[in-house]
């Protein structure tokens, strides 16, 4: 038994422990009916002063998101982002698959916020079963039909250009911006794309308030936040955590043993933080910020001091090279060739591995692909080189890497 | 007032090379031949280098966007171009 104060679970409370998906009965049961005696302005406006972000990644303020989309001339369309192409995340399987009624009640909600008639929650194969179920129990639900969609699941699928290509009728790939989404969507409308997990808040914000949302969390970062935690821990899995609280206790909870020598924050686009700087650290961005990392995906790695960084890396870049959408020079060129020279580093080929060559290349690759992928991919590699650079020298130098070979950072 | 800038859409770029000939003062290629492109406005005497290589693009990928340049910018250009 931990000692440790959990903090107040909002999405994740008192969900069945049979492990089945709460139905909407015991759904309506815990949070009550929707607010629809909000009129959309008033909705927004709760949104805004409740400072919730987006927690897919970026973080951007939801209320501005909302408010992009009304102007327009154009009814607007919601997109529920449940796609979740991160490997070490599972906080918005886990969420669809065991509370996907607050979901659709946030797409809902949504919808009503910015005039959207139109509803589509994307998600990939793995949870849409969940999905299906849930929306079956509310078919018509305050004048609207919310619609399912199977989106490929590949790592560039839920970038939200790709996604609303796809809803499109084209390939799940990025698109060159502008026009952004909000300006050119789904059917050509202003469209929002809002990660699940947001939606879960905005459904609770719009019941219970903004200062009730803020009553978690720190003032610039309220609220709390899905984590997946995986690798040298004890209890894998998602944890619901307040922003800013401290690390170490994320860490404790998940059973991790305080022998880890870094955690990689953020997912496959974050960055690797040494155990020393984390155990230290709170579970915000502007925390984080001091040693370049966010929270990103929200998703946590604790990496043993039995394994290798350098391999881990490689591992990764490898397979966000693989995971390229294939449309844009510098990230089809520059990923391989950067995941081929950590490959020369770990296998220790015959030619002398050029960690000059590797770093210029780090710093080309950025800012020039049509989506993100590039960057994310290069700053996570760039922070490995940083973190492991004693491992760098080790396999540079031929001498023995301390890991073991069974692989803590999983690709599928 | 506005500026303009020079701006590749990745998606269609295939390497051909030639705006870094026409405007090596913006473009650059890397190692696979792909343009670096500098997205600094571009003044007024490389105006006409910049169109032709939007021109010469077979690909239509390059672009000269006019954009409205943040209050810190325009005061750098102003001060480059005096």
């Amino acid at each position: 038994m931990s000692a440790v104060d959990v903090a107040p679970a909002r999405l994740l409370d008192g969900l069945r422990s049979d492990g089945r998906p709460v139905s909407l009965a015991e759904h309506l049961d815990r949070y009550g009916r929707l607010p629809l005696e909000l009129r959309p302005e008033e909705l927004r406006e709760r949104v805004a002063e409740s400072g919730l972000t987006g927690r897919g990644g970026a973080a951007f303020p939801t209320a501005t998101k909302l408010e992009s989309v009304v102007r327009g001339r154009t009814r607007p369309v919601v997109v529920a982002n449940g796609t979740e192409g991160e490997p070490p995340s599972g906080k918005d399987k886990v969420l669809l698959a065991y509370a996907p009624h607050l979901v659709v009640d946030g797409a809902l909600l949504a919808a009503r916020a910015v005039g959207a008639k139109k509803i589509v929650l994307a998600t990939t194969s793995t949870v849409h079963a969940h999905v299906v179920r849930a929306l079956a129990e509310r078919r018509r639900e305050a004048g609207l039909a919310v619609r399912s969609a199977v989106v490929p699941d590949r790592f560039v699928s839920g970038e939200e250009t790709a996604l609303v290509q796809f809803l499109n009728g084209g390939p799940a790939l990025p698109t060159f911006t502008p026009p952004r989404p909000y300006e050119r969507g789904v059917d050509g409308a202003p469209t929002v794309v809002l990660n699940v997990e947001t939606l879960a808040h905005l459904a609770l914000v719009a019941r219970f308030g903004a200062a009730w949302f803020r009553s978690a969390g720190t003032p610039d970062e309220p609220g709390t936040a899905l984590v997946t935690v995986s690798g040298a821990v004890r209890d894998p899995g998602v944890y619901e955590v307040e922003l800013g609280s401290p690390f170490a206790e994320l860490v404790e909870q998940a059973g991790g043993d305080g022998r880890a020598q870094a955690y990689l924050v953020g997912g496959f686009f974050g960055t690797w933080l040494a155990a020393s700087d984390a155990n230290g650290a709170l579970l915000s961005n502007a925390d984080l910020g001091r040693f370049g990392a966010s929270l990103g995906a929200r998703a946590i790695v604790a990496l043993p001091a039995d394994a290798c960084g350098v391999v881990e890396t490689a591992r990764v870049a490898q397979y966000l090279a693989e995971q390229s959408a294939g449309q844009c020079g510098p990230c089809v060129h520059g990923l391989a060739a950067v995941a081929q020279s950590l490959e020369e580093l770990v296998r220790r080929s015959r030619r002398t591995p050029d960690v000059g060559l590797l770093r210029r290349r780090l710093a080309q690759v950025a800012n020039r692909g049509a989506c993100r992928h590039p960057d994310g991919a290069v700053a996570l590699v760039a922070s490995g080189l940083r973190v492991f650079s004693d491992e760098v020298d080790r396999h540079l130098h031929g001498r023995r890497c301390t890991g073991h070979g069974r692989p803590v950072v999983r690709v599928p | 007032m506005s500026e303009l800038v020079l701006r590749v859409n990745p998606i269609l770029c295939d390497a051909h090379g030639l705006c870094a000939e026409l405007v090596p003062e913006r473009i650059e290629l890397d190692e696979w031949g792909y343009p670096i492109v500098d997205a600094t406005p571009v003044p007024r005497a490389l105006e006409p280098h910049a169109r032709r290589a939007v021109a010469a693009c077979p690909l239509l990928a390059l672009r000269l966007d006019r954009v409205t340049p943040l209050p810190l910018r325009e005061r750098a250009t102003g001060a480059r171009r005096s």
